[in-house]
This record gives C-alpha cells, structure tokens and sequence, in this order.
C-alpha cells in the first residue's frame, strides 16, 4: 500500500551491498512476503493467483512446444501430431497446453466475475481494472492465434470468419482484412503471422500483469466488505504466510481440476473437427469458437436486423466489440457508493441474472441460432401446387396421408406438387440470444447507473474489522 | 506443575505446525522437482529422428578406390573402397607411433562369418578437431599420408582414417556398424 | 447465492430439454456390447490383441483406399504397440515389424544415384504406404469421394470423451443396413435403382440410394431429397460413397477369432483409436499417481493453511 513503509532489513553483507544498488529483494519483500492484505479475503480471491500460475504454465508448455513445431500449413497438422506421437512426454506438454488454454479463461471469467460482485473496480481501483481488461483482450488475441497453429479445419475456417468480421468495420474494414491475412486468403503467410504473434502475446500479457499487480499494491486489494482498510493491525494480516498457504491450497485444488481434463479428457473441450486436416474447399457443418468466446459469438450473431444505413453484420460486429468495451467504462458506469454488492441487495440480484445470462449466451453461441428451444405447436406439411389449369397455390397438412394424396391427386391431373415443412412457431436460440443480448447492454448501460443513484444499501460495517466480529456473533444480520 | 501443563501443548503443537509445514514445502518442491522431468526429457532425440538413425548401405557400388558419403541423422560418414595398395599402407605402418594408436584390424568390424573385408573402410566424416568434412579421393585430394585430408585446420588421415599430422587429436571414429551381409553395411548412429 | 441455485437447475432442465428436442440427423454412435475396454477408469487398456487383428483389417481391407500417413511401421512395435515386445525396445529391431514393413513396396523418398525413383521393401522407420500417390488420384478412383486420412480418425470423428470416436468407426463400419434389405427395381431411365423400404413408428415410406452411395444410419447427412414417406420423419443418417466393406468372414484372422461383422468392426476401431492417440497408455499409466499426488499435496497444505490461520479471525 502506497502509505505502508518498508520493514526489509538486508542483513548479509551482500544483500545490503544489493539493496543500495538493486533493491530488488526489497520490491519482492514488501510485495509478496510482508504486504498487508484484508484478513477477511474469501476463496473467491485465490483466483489472482491461480491465474499468475495460469499464464506461468502456458509460456513455459509454449515455449517448449515451439521448439517442436512448424509454422507451414503443409506441415503444421503433422508437426502437431509428431508431438504428440514421437516428442518425449509431447502428449503431455500439449495436453497441458491445449487443455490450460481453456483453465486460463475459466479462471479469468472467475476473476472477472469476482470484481463485478464486488466492486473492485471502483474508486480508487479503476486502473487496476482498465488492466485486467487489456489482459483479457491480449487473453483472446492470444488463445484465437494460438487456435489457428494446429491448421484443423476450426483453424482455418474459424480464422477466416473472425477475419472477415473486420472486413465489416466501415473504411479501414478491408483494409485490416488484408493486413491480417497478408494476401488474398488466409494461407501459410497468415499462419506464419499468426504464430510470431502467438509467441508475442504472452510477454505482452506478463508485462500487463507486472503493471496490474502494481496497481493493486498501490490502493491495497478490495475485500468482500468493500470497505477500505482503517486499521492495518486489526484489519489485515502479511501476505506471507497466511495468503501464501491459502493461495497455494486453491492452486493445487485447482490443478486437481486441470489434471483431470489433461489425463482423462484432453479433447473434450475442443472440437473434433480440428483433428481433421484444413482444406480450404470444405467448410465444416457448424463453425464454432472455443466455448470461452462463445457469448460473444452469440452476441455477434443476435444482432439480424439492419438499422438505418447499417447493415446487420456491422452490427453484429459492433454490438460484439460493443459488448467488451462496455467493460472498459464500467467503473464510470457503476454509479453507487458501496463497492460490495453483499450490502446492495437489490444489485445483487440483477448480478445474478447477469451471470446466468453470459452462461446462457454462451449456450446460444454453440447452438445453431435457427433451432427451437420451445415449440409451440407441431411442423406442418405445406403442398405447393400449380394445377394443370396453370393456377398456384398452397394447402397446409396436419397428417401426412392427405397431404400425399393431394400430391398425388395434382400430379396425376397434369399438375406439380411437392411437400415441404412448415416448421412451428417457436421460441429459437436466435430470440433467447436477442432478449440475453439486450440485458447483457442493460446491466452495464442502465442498471448500474440508474439503481446506484436509488438503491437503498443495507447493513454495510464500518470496517473489515468489525464486518469478521460481526460474522461471528450470533446476533448480526446474516450478510449473505 | 500448572506452568509446565499450560506450555507442554505449545510446545507439542509448534512441533506439529513446523512438520505440516516442511511437509507441505517437502512436497511441493519434490513434485516441481517431477514435473521438471518431462520438460527436459522433451529435449532429447524424437521418436522419428531416433528411427532415422540407422541406414543399409549396399556397398557393392562403391568404386575401387572411391568412397561414397552418406549422411545418418544429418552426420557424414565415409565408406571407402580400399585398393590393395591403400591396405597395404594402412596395415604395414607401425601403429604405436601415431598420434591415436591403432592398428587397421581395430578399425573394422567382423563380416557375418567372422572374417574380415579390409577392402571397406567404415568411418565417420567429421574431423575430430572441430567438426570439418575432410576432403577425399573424390575431390582430389588425399593428404599426405594417402587417405583423407581436412583443409580447415589441415589435418591428415591415412588410408585407415587415422590422425597422422596436423590439429586433430584423435581418429575418424568408426560408427557402430555391422555386415547385414556381404554386400550390405547397417550403419548406426 | 440461494437465487443461484434455482437458476442453474433451470439452465439444466433447459439443457436436457435441448438433447430431448434435438431429434434427426445422424444415429447416434455406440460402443460395441461390454463398451470398451480402454475406455474405463482410471486406467483401462487395449485389448492388444484385438488392436493386432485390427491392424490386420486395416491392412486387408483399409489400407487399399485408406492411408495412415501420420504413422510408420516402427509405431507398431513401439511401448503400448499392437506388436510391442520388450525383448525388442527399440522398434527398428522388432523382427515382426520388420517383416510387416518388409511385405510392402514403397517409393524411396532418396532416389538412386541417376535420380531415378527407387522402389524398395518399406524398413521400421518409414511411413505407412499411402494407397495413392496425391488426392487427385484418389479421387479420381472412387468416383470422386475423397476416402479421408484415418490416422487420427477417431479423434476427429468423436467429441472429446474416451472411445466415442472408436463407437462411431464400430457403428459406422457395423451399421449398414443388411443387403438383403436392400432392393433393386427398374428406374425410369431403365438403370436399376437401389432402395430400402422402412415401416417403423412414423418412418414409413421408400428411401432410394443414389447411384455409388450407399446409406448408412449413422452418417452425417440428410436422406429427405431420397425419401418419399413423410419429410418430418425422414431416416437418421445419409449416404456415403463407401460400400460396406466387412461382410462375414472378409479377413480369416490369423489368431482363428471368427470374423463376424461386429468382431472387424470393433478390431479395426480399437485400432484406429490405438493409432489416433499412441501414447494413451502412457498417459493413463501417469494419470492416477499424479492426481494421488495431487490430492495429498491439497490435503497438506490444508492442514499447514489451518494451522497458519488458527489465531486469526477472518
């Protein structure tokens, strides 16, 4: 914390000699072993750490891994699949890979979720929340290049469509297009743009974390209460060892997690088209991103309506972006007093909602947007006709008996007929993902800045300190 | 009596504490040390570049004092086909006075049947100095003591690759090799 | 959190709801009677030899339109190999997967001192002989379908889970409906048509195969263009352009196991799964000891995390 004075004391010889040149012993000291930290830090805040352990894994699985493979997409899928095959424990360092990928996102998508419940990007934290933003967009920069590598035919056809989606942005859509693929498809020259960028990123997204740590160790983390810290005696605890420990339990649980999906279901969160060789002349039956950018997949495809001169699809792409920048406003959104929405139960609940909407939208963006979820009513049988007076003309069937006969009828007479579904109304994942859309906009746009300036806070304490006494006194209300 | 009662518990539980702790530690350390293992392992020869690592060469095509080269897992190696007078040099020279002592029979290996065919010569192609190919009878030149000559540091092998003159220390090593039979050499890295 | 709950059990019922609703298309795949063996947890095997008479299928049967050009010879008497033996660690040297590569002709990739191409018995260490030299011959071969690579077949026709792509091969290869179900009339054109009649709930009507295809239930595809019954029942599946190609007794195995339809077709798929993910073995072998590892290292630090928090309230 910016006013907490530093209680490092080299003792050796070298280390003094260290610390008036470098003191780095110092920085980490004052950081990681004695920084003073809300005592009353619930599970919920292990993820921060849990994602540092995250990004950890994948540099060093990727590091290892490109020592092995080979950016050309006539060699790309075999060089995946000799690591797998013929590289010493390379199924493993790839499972990891693959399958960390997705832990990282489930990870962050906590963390995210954590801060939003509560408040921890308010005053004074917004930077702090800016960039955990930027590191989830490098995030998704990272895992849609790294996507491509393998060159399956997600690879390749998921590339082309999320390229093409910037093709939709008016003026320099084209010319970013262009820009990305490096000619006139995507091809090897784009795979190899796309690996260079995938080894970039991740230093990109350490060097943000340097600076997010930073700028949580300047205002001192939040804490399930809300309230600031008063009292570093009474309301906080060193760094070391008590969240150390706690930190480094819910590692290890979660890599219990991570362990069973490396060793017993590696693939099960990709998709089995990838393991079929890109070619560009086939398209698979149903173009699906990976199920951690699903919602705004979803997003991008609720949007099927033009509004004035814009058509649907610079809409969709809008209302896509739209949907990730609306993060990056959210603290000046966010209009109440009280950070922790365990004290705004009125806002806790619109939270709730919230989170099932983005699971939901995640659904949607993995179904085709046609299908029905509710159907009210069965299909019905439509014969179109033109009779052999020449005459058009359509009758709709329950059963399908009469419908053939009518068929037959008109065909025997000298006229054509043919059966077609007419499906029933239904309630299709193209209007669940339109009405979740439309909340996913007002959560951030209107409840937020409306119910902060008339919602009633209830029961919030005065400190940390007296927020765990409370907790434990059989009187006090119960906080959640 | 109470004063030790009330600290006997301290001090058991202090005990406790630091076992779980250095346990904990123990065991942390111990499977980073594991994972390590993988990490490191990845780096050695593949399973397809192992497999490569072994060729037959059919030696019947070599010309009479020619050689051909050949190349396993990316390293030259030589298969010379001596002339009578070329074996006659590498087996009538007193072996003990040269730099690598070593007498020509050392430097082959048995034909099925026991026997041995001195007219083929087995060696590796990289100069023991630093690593250079060393010209031969196919580039037209030979040494000064008839066999191979390496113009980096200018080294010079006899008609049974040994060191005679120059920087190299030791002998062109002779592969691990064998007569599959008397007309075909598996040659193994 | 109590309003989480309700919620999530919606968007389970909803989900479920979704599998119920989410009728036609393919037949779903299944494993052959018993499941398979490899598929248990935590560290279910192959069945070596069902993955060598496997291979002998493939060899027989797949390997003349089928190639496997993620794998070498070598790989078959490599550790968790169909024909591994532990006299023999290095696979190169294994006399069985030398005589396997041995009995095939392939192209040497290093052609002979005149640049002439070489053709020469396969060693261990080269790769699966390709049964055409590009797609284009392939394709031209069998009427223009391209007969699909089936080295990592399995893991790109499942979803993830252990063995569902292994189902699919069983059910695909086993799942042709019988011939004598399949019956011939004089088209209008005057060439013979191929067709099946179904009777079965609301599935009733005629299904035609189109020339050089062939139906197959559990194919991705649509039937309704061939179907003439009811197009809101149409039959699962589609048509593909490979014939059935195990009928009973088509390989004589060298082990005496009667070939049935269903034994091929669950041979062939163990070995296709053994293919796709060679070093399955390994990985489960490392399965169980890491998370036995990992579940103490939790528990301990559990114990060091109470004890460093004992006098703490929080």
């Amino acid at each position: 914390m910016s006013g907490h004075e530093s209680t490092y004391k080299p003792e050796t010889g070298f280390t003094k000699w260290l610390d008036s040149r470098l003191p780095i012993i110092r920085l980490a000291h004052d950081s990681f072993v004695d920084f003073p930290t809300p005592k009353n830090l619930n599970y919920w805040y292990t993820f921060g750490g849990i994602l540092s352990v995250c990004l950890a894994i994948q540099i060093i699985t990727g590091v290892v891994l490109a020592m092995h493979y080979t950016a050309d997409i006539n060699q790309a899928f075999g060089s995946v699949e000799r690591i797998m095959r013929d590289v010493p424990f390379g199924w493993l360092i790839r499972n990891i890979h693959m399958v960390g990928a997705s832990m990282f996102f489930l990870a962050v998508y906590v963390h995210m979720f954590r801060g939003l419940y509560y408040g921890s990007y308010k005053a004074p934290r917004e930077v702090l929340w800016l960039l955990g933003c930027v590191i989830y967009l490098l995030m998704m920069a990272t895992a849609f290049l790294g996507y491509m590598l393998p060159w399956g035919q997600m690879s390749l056809h998921g590339a082309n469509v999320i390229i093409n989606l910037f093709g939709a942005i008016p003026l320099v859509g084209e010319s970013i297009q262009s820009w990305l693929m490096g000619g006139p498809s995507v091809g090897n020259q784009t795979l190899q743009r796309f690996f260079s960028l995938h080894y970039l990123l991740p230093f990109m997204i350490a060097g943000v974390v340097i600076l997010h740590i930073w700028a949580l160790h300047v205002p001192g983390n939040n804490n399930p209460t809300g309230v600031e810290v008063q009292d570093v005696k009474k309301d906080t605890v060193p760094f070391h060892p008590y969240y150390t420990v706690k930190d480094g339990f819910a590692i290890v649980v979660f890599l219990i997690i991570f362990a069973v999906f490396v060793f017993y279901a590696p693939n099960v969160l990709g998709h089995a088209d990838n393991y079929v060789e890109a070619n560009p002349l086939v398209t698979p039956a149903h173009i699906v991103p990976e199920w951690y950018l699903l919602p705004f997949y979803a997003i991008l495809r609720a949007i099927t309506f033009n509004i004035g001169p814009m058509d649907a699809k610079l809409l969709g792409v809008i209302a896509m972006f739209g949907s990730i920048a609306v993060l990056f406003l959210l603290p000046w959104l966010d209009t109440s007093k009280v950070k922790s929405m365990r004290y705004r139960p009125v806002a806790k609940q619109f939270f709730m909602v919230f989170v099932v909407v983005c699971l939901l939208l995640g659904w949607c963006g993995a179904s085709n947007p046609d299908n029905a979820i509710i159907s009210m009513g069965e299909d019905k049988l439509v014969v179109n006709y033109t009779d052999a007076a020449g005459l058009e003309g359509t009758r709709v069937f329950e059963e399908y008996t009469p419908a053939a006969q009518f068929r037959d009828e008109q065909q025997t007479s000298g006229g054509v007929a043919s059966i077609a579904i007419e499906k029933a109304p239904a309630f299709t994942f193209k209007i669940l993902s339109q009405i979740l859309t439309a909340y996913y906009f007002a959560f951030f746009l209107i409840i937020l800045p409306f119910l902060g300036l008339r919602e009633r806070p209830k029961g919030e304490p005065d400190s940390i300190h007296q927020s765990i006494l409370g907790h434990d006194a059989p009187a006090a209300a119960p906080a959640e | 009596m109470s004063a030790s009662n009330e600290t006997a518990p301290d001090h058991v539980d202090e005990e406790r504490r630091d076992f779980i702790h250095i346990a904990a530690i123990a065991a942390t350390a111990g499977g980073a040390g594991l994972v390590a293992y993988p990490f490191i392992d990845q780096m050695n020869a593949a399973g397809d570049t192992k497999a490569a690592s072994s060729l037959e060469v059919d030696i019947s095509k070599i010309p009479l004092g020619g050689e051909i080269r050949v190349l396993i897992g990316g390293k030259p190696f030589f298969l010379r086909h001596r002339t009578p007078e070329e074996i006659a040099a590498a087996v009538n020279t007193d072996a003990s006075k040269m730099p690598d002592p070593e007498t020509d029979e050392e430097r082959l290996m048995p034909l099925p049947d026991g026997t041995f065919n001195p007219a083929i010569l087995v060696t590796s192609g990289a100069c023991t100095h630093l690593g250079c190919v060393p010209v031969g009878p196919a580039q037209g030149s030979v040494g000064d003591y008839g066999g191979w000559y390496c113009p980096c540091h200018g080294s010079h092998y006899d008609t049974s690759g040994r060191i005679r003159k120059g920087p190299a220390p030791k002998n062109l090593p002779v592969p691990d090799y064998e007569w599959v039979t008397p007309a075909l050499v598996k040659i193994s890295l | 959190m109590k309003l989480f709950r309700p919620l999530l059990a919606g968007l389970g019922a909803l989900a479920l709801g979704l599998t119920a609703h989410a009728a036609g298309g393919a037949k779903h795949a299944h494993a052959p009677e018993g499941g398979w063996k490899f598929a248990k947890v935590p560290a279910g095997k192959l069945d070596k030899d069902s993955v060598q008479r496997g291979f002998q299928v493939y060899q027989e049967v797949c390997a003349s339109c089928h190639g496997m050009k993620l794998l070498s010879y070598r790989n078959l008497g490599e550790k968790g190999g169909p024909f591994y033996s532990s006299d023999y660690p290095n696979a190169n040297d294994n006399p069985l997967v030398k005589a396997i590569a041995a009995e095939i002709e392939i192209l040497d990739p290093v052609p002979d001192e005149n640049g002439d191409p070489v053709y020469r018995p396969a060693r261990p260490s080269d790769p699966f002989r390709s049964p055409y030299p590009n797609d284009q011959a392939a394709m031209a071969a069998n009427g223009g379908a391209l007969p699909p690579d089936l080295s990592v077949i399995t893991k790109a026709r499942g979803h993830g889970n252990e063995g569902d792509g292994a189902s699919y091969v069983y059910s695909l290869l086993s799942g042709y409906p019988d011939t004598d179900k399949i019956k011939t009339k004089a088209g209008e054109d005057g060439l013979n048509v191929n067709y099946l009649e179904f009777d079965k709930d609301h599935t009733v009507g005629t299904l035609v195969q189109p020339t050089g295809l062939y139906y197959n239930p559990y194919f991705a595809g649509d039937t309704t263009p061939q179907w003439d019954g009811d197009p809101r029942h149409a039959p699962y599946g589609g048509f593909l352009a490979m014939a059935p190609q195990l009928p009973e007794g088509r390989v004589e195995y060298i082990d005496g196991t009667e070939a049935t339809t269903a034994q091929m077709a669950k041979d062939v798929a163990q070995f296709l799964h053994w293919a796709g993910d060679p070093k399955q073995g390994q990985r489960k072998s490392l399965a169980l000891p890491t998370m036995l590892y990992l579940v103490l290292l939790s528990l301990l630090l559990w114990f060091s995390y109470k004890r460093i928090w004992r006098d703490v309230e929080h």
